[in-house]
């Protein structure tokens, strides 16, 4: 913790150590799910709907059954099992009725693969197509068709949700702050508009893959490609109503997540296939395709803000109301909603605030968590809108922006009073503007633009983000001293390529002041022999392990110097210790190294003391609790990690083609605790965001199937499409809490990355864009105020979601 | 089934396969090497990148009984004596790794262009691994990688503090 470090004397955090598992992963060691096969195991598929809504009126799976080599064939009529993380709304595999294109009504699991794939086109569903809900904002009138019609018998985490039982809202999330009407009295200027976006896929590289056996006596093992194993041991025995004993989850190295992976998927339907399949293991991955569609996405977002701003330009008033498209399941979607609601004014102060935000239920994949959770999608709009209130204003949108930005003394949208060591927005801002060169085109730049006929632009947006986590989020950490001095550190968070293994090695090796090489962390995780970690999710990892870990630290010195204090006859504080030893201060030759302590101390006549050392830290936020269900008010977050965008682009004004130059990103970290694997998450993340910016999202036609669920139509960036010159900058405001000062940043990359760059184009075209993805033709509309076309759903069928 | 006699990273295997299994399937199934990865199995993402007689290709696109006779070489057959190759080593430098799914095909895409452009350009780099996707590391530790393997000191990215 803060008070701890002595930042000059730091070896480890800070520096670039090598990632612990590179070697392994260049050299196509390291172990998958997708790479894995056990004794006897079997393949599964799944048979999925061709409807976007539709009743099941019967499934015949007899020729399936008769397939030789098939050795289990199961569909939704025997599984009476609901899964949901908040709400707990899905079958495991569709009963009655198809929520969603794509979803799986039966599933089979076979010798081979090839034979799994022949068995799941001979099952034949009769399906009964009913006319699906598709817009959220349509699926809010009230003739809607419901999506859930038993919405009102779910279980559901009552203290946080609010389910509207008889409408397809599967979760309101209210923000109460002063009085907005008030406050819009008292305006100079109201300024009001709608954005939105569609539904984008995470894209791990590595599709969703689990393995299950489910043994003799109902104990189920299962190898998962997921970010959180307690988080589905957890679910997994929920669903099955199984003591948490029963039910192991291993998680070896994950191909990529981005949140997509936060929850829980295939692993309860393998597991079932298991069981009926008599206890082989049995293993399901998505193929591409299904990724898109079976598994979950990111959902689509149509938000409305209202502000007031005064005269002198502070804002003192805003009203937002935030529709969130669930899909046909609530899975993360309602705490996304939550979580965005609180934070719906970004890193501003807003004295007189309203939120108001929906989870809609509709006929199409659901809603997932997605790296940002729901931030990527309304700061879109949100650092739009800032824009826009600057303009009209007539003021300049970075002073604007550093006007209004929460400094220290300023009260959150929940409350909360910001301190200096909260992070700065404001110097982020100013990092960015700097390094593009903010404000009027240089020299240089008016000449390019002579020479291209292209014009540039410059944009800059800010973010903000907290771990969206319930307030008694916990983590812990075991330290196990091997008998030559070195130490393995077990932990429940995942390695998913965000580099957790390293930057908690360098923690662990910097507080006990032990070479790096001496820490070993395993790349897989395992509920049976890690310590308990809420989830690797929402950029918390770093601070609440890295926590633990300092006092797992602690805890094994303490044991470690009390066993000394005996051999050398001396008091804890009159000792120190190296990476080797433990030492008598004023007399370092009176010394016993670690190794002769680790496992037990035996004196020369095999008389022994002490024991294995084995140090124990856990870490649980601190001071938060639930928001006031009525007025959001509270204390949410456990760190704000502040950033911001900088982009320059050069826009085709004939073709609406455009390309980003440079842009620059900074975040207030508190501390980078590894200075390379820092970049990496905050180039990666802003690459990712470039892809939602630019070119991705999912496209349906009008009965909700989904068009575009390959590489080809649903284009992510490439190596080409990176942009110029990328500048990425660490600010360090310590976190008073965090280790060694730091905060988490692996979600805040992606944010704010569009709406930068959407006011970019704006500044070198004029164009006003309000729906992202910005492609050419988007902005090509724009400048030539040509309608939008007609086939992203958030858009369509309802044409407009404006009164 | 077929009969094909092909030699993986220096070492021959016999092996009976059926007409449609693919080069990558043959690979990962049939001979265990798990390195070369699938992302798609469409041709679209470069996770199976591998060298068919010293070029590139998409191992998910090419059927194992057009590789009787022939040459491959994928991830596993890279580090030699117990070291990392040259390439290897700077994807290990330079931080080019995170969840290490499209490691091996970009590692097997570059070893094909730096053979063939010793000292590439930007350029070149970018459109050499233009096939391979990878959505962890937005591509820029990558490319640094490549420059430093090609002996080019110059580009060498860092983190600045503010
Ligand atoms: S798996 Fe071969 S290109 Fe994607
Ligand atoms: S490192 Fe994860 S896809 Fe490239």
């Amino acid at each position: 913790m803060l008070e701890d470090a002595t930042p000059d004397t730091l070896k480890h955090v800070g520096g670039s150590p090598d990632r612990i598992e590179a070697a392994a992963k260049l050299t196509g060691q390291a172990l998958y799910v997708s790479d894995m096969t056990l004794p006897g195991m079997l393949y599964a598929q799944v048979t999925k709907s061709p409807h976007a809504r539709a009743r099941i009126r019967g499934i015949n799976t007899s020729k399936a059954e008769a397939l030789p080599g098939v050795r289990a064939v199961l569909t939704g009529a025997e599984l009476e099992y609901r899964i949901g993380l908040y709400v707990v709304d899905k079958y495991l595999l569709a009963r009655g009725e198809v929520r969603h294109f794509g979803e799986a009504v039966a599933a089979v699991a076979a010798d081979t693969l090839e034979i799994a794939r022949r068995a799941a086109d001979l099952i034949e569903v009769d399906y009964e197509v009913l006319p699906p809900v598709l817009n959220h904002m349509d699926a809010l009138k009230d003739d809607a068709p419901l999506v859930h019609p038993d919405l009102g018998k779910y279980d559901h985490v009552s203290a946080v949700f609010t389910p509207i039982p008889g409408t397809n809202i599967a979760n309101q999330s209210k923000l109460r702050k002063g009085d907005v009407e008030k406050g819009f009295a008292e305006a100079e200027w109201l300024i009001e508009r709608e954005y939105t976006n569609p539904s984008v896929q995470h894209v791990p590289m590595e599709t969703h893959v689990a393995i299950a056996q489910w043994k003799m006596g109902d104990e189920v093992d299962i190898w998962t490609s997921c970010q959180s194993p307690f988080a589905v041991r957890n679910l997994f025995c929920y669903t099955f109503r199984l003591p948490l004993t029963q039910v192991r989850v291993m998680v070896p190295h994950v191909g990529g997540a981005f949140g997509g992976k936060a929850g829980i998927h295939l692993e309860p339907l393998v597991a079932c296939l298991s069981r009926k399949a008599g206890g082989r293991p049995v293993k399901f991955q998505a193929t591409r395709e299904e990724e898109f569609s079976l598994l979950p996405c990111r959902s689509a977002l149509t938000y409305r803000i209202k502000t007031g701003v005064a005269a002198d330009g502070k804002i003192i008033a805003q009203k937002m109301t935030m529709y969130w498209d669930a899909g046909a399941y609530a899975d993360y979607a309602v705490n996304v909603t939550r979580a965005s609601g609180y934070s719906a004014a970004g890193p501003y102060e807003v004295p007189n605030a309203w939120v108001d935000a929906y989870t809609v239920y509709t006929n199409k994949p659901y809603g997932t968590a997605y790296r940002g959770f729901g931030h990527v999608e309304f700061f879109w709009g949100l650092e739009r809108h800032m824009e826009l209130v600057a303009q009209v204003i007539g003021m300049d949108p970075l002073e604007f922006r550093r006007l209004n930005t929460l400094k220290p003394g300023s009260i959150t949208l929940t409350g909360e009073k910001i301190t200096p060591n909260t992070g700065n927005p404001t110097k982020c801002l100013d990092v960015v503007a700097e390094s593009i060169g903010y404000g009027a085109l240089t020299a240089e730049e008016t000449a390019r633009e002579k020479a291209t006929g292209c014009k540039i632009g410059k944009g800059i947006a800010a973010l903000h983000k907290a771990p969206a986590m319930p307030p008694f989020t916990s983590s812990s950490i075991v330290l196990k001293m091997n008998s030559d001095g070195t130490v393995v550190v077990n932990t429940g968070l995942t390695e998913i390529g965000q580099g957790a293994n390293t930057s908690l090695a360098q923690v662990v090796a910097e507080r006990l002041g032990f070479d790096l090489a001496k820490i070993r962390i395993s790349p897989d995780k395992d509920t049976d022999r890690d310590p308990y970690d809420w989830q690797t999710v929402a950029s918390k990892g770093l601070v609440l392990a890295g926590n633990a870990a300092i006092l797992a630290c602690d805890d094994l010195l303490a044991k470690a110097y009390e066993v000394a204090g005996q051999v050398l006859r001396a008091q804890p504080a009159d000792m120190d210790h190296d990476g080797e030893k433990i030492f008598v201060r004023h007399h370092r030759d009176r010394a016993v190294t670690f190794a002769a302590l680790a496992i037990g101390y035996a004196y020369p006549d095999g008389n022994a003391i002490g024991g294995p050392l084995i140090g124990v830290g856990r870490y649980i936020a601190q001071g938060l609790a639930n928001l006031d269900k009525e007025t959001g008010q509270g204390n949410c977050a456990l760190d704000w990690t502040f950033g911001a965008h900088g982009v320059i682009v050069e826009v085709d004004p004939e073709s609406g083609e455009y390309h980003v130059l440079k842009i620059c990103s900074a975040f207030d970290v508190g501390k980078a605790v590894h200075a390379e694997i820092l970049r990496g998450q905050a180039v990666g993340g802003m690459v990712q965001g470039l892809g939602t910016a630019c070119c991705e999202g999912y496209i349906y036609d009008e009965q909700g199937h989904l068009l575009n669920p390959s590489f080809t139509d649903n284009k992510i960036p490439t190596a080409r499409d990176l942009p110029d010159v990328i500048e990425s900058v660490a600010v360090e405001t310590p976190q008073l809490d965090g280790p060694f000062g730091a905060r988490g940043v692996g979600e805040h990359p992606m944010i704010s990355v569009a709406p930068a760059i959407g006011n970019a184009i704006l500044r070198a075209v004029g164009c006003e864009l309000t729906h992202m993805p910005m492609r050419a033709e988007d902005v090509w509309r724009a400048m030539n105020q040509a309608a939008p076309i007609d086939n992203w759903i958030t858009k369509t069928p309802n044409k407009s979601c404006k009164k | 089934m077929m009969r094909i006699t092909v030699t993986v990273n220096g070492q021959v295997y016999e092996r009976d396969v059926p007409g449609h299994r693919t080069l990558l399937h043959f690979l990962r199934q049939d001979l265990g090497l798990t390195g070369s990865k699938e992302g798609c199995g469409a041709g679209e993402c470069g996770a199976c990148t591998v060298l068919l007689d010293g070029h590139s290709v998409n191992a998910c696109l090419v059927l194992a009984p057009e590789v009787d006779g022939r040459c491959v070489e994928t991830v596993e057959g890279q580090a030699k004596d117990g070291k990392l190759s040259t390439i290897q080593d700077a994807f290990n430098r330079n931080h080019a790794v995170q969840c290490g799914f499209c490691t091996s095909g970009m590692v097997m895409s570059v070893q094909d262009l730096l053979v063939r452009t010793p000292k590439p350009s930007d350029d070149d780099i970018k459109e050499a691994i233009e096939g391979n996707f990878c959505r962890c590391t937005g591509y820029l530790q990558i490319i640094e990688a490549v420059r430093d393997a090609s002996g080019r000191t110059e580009g060498k990215g860092g983190l600045k503090h503010a």
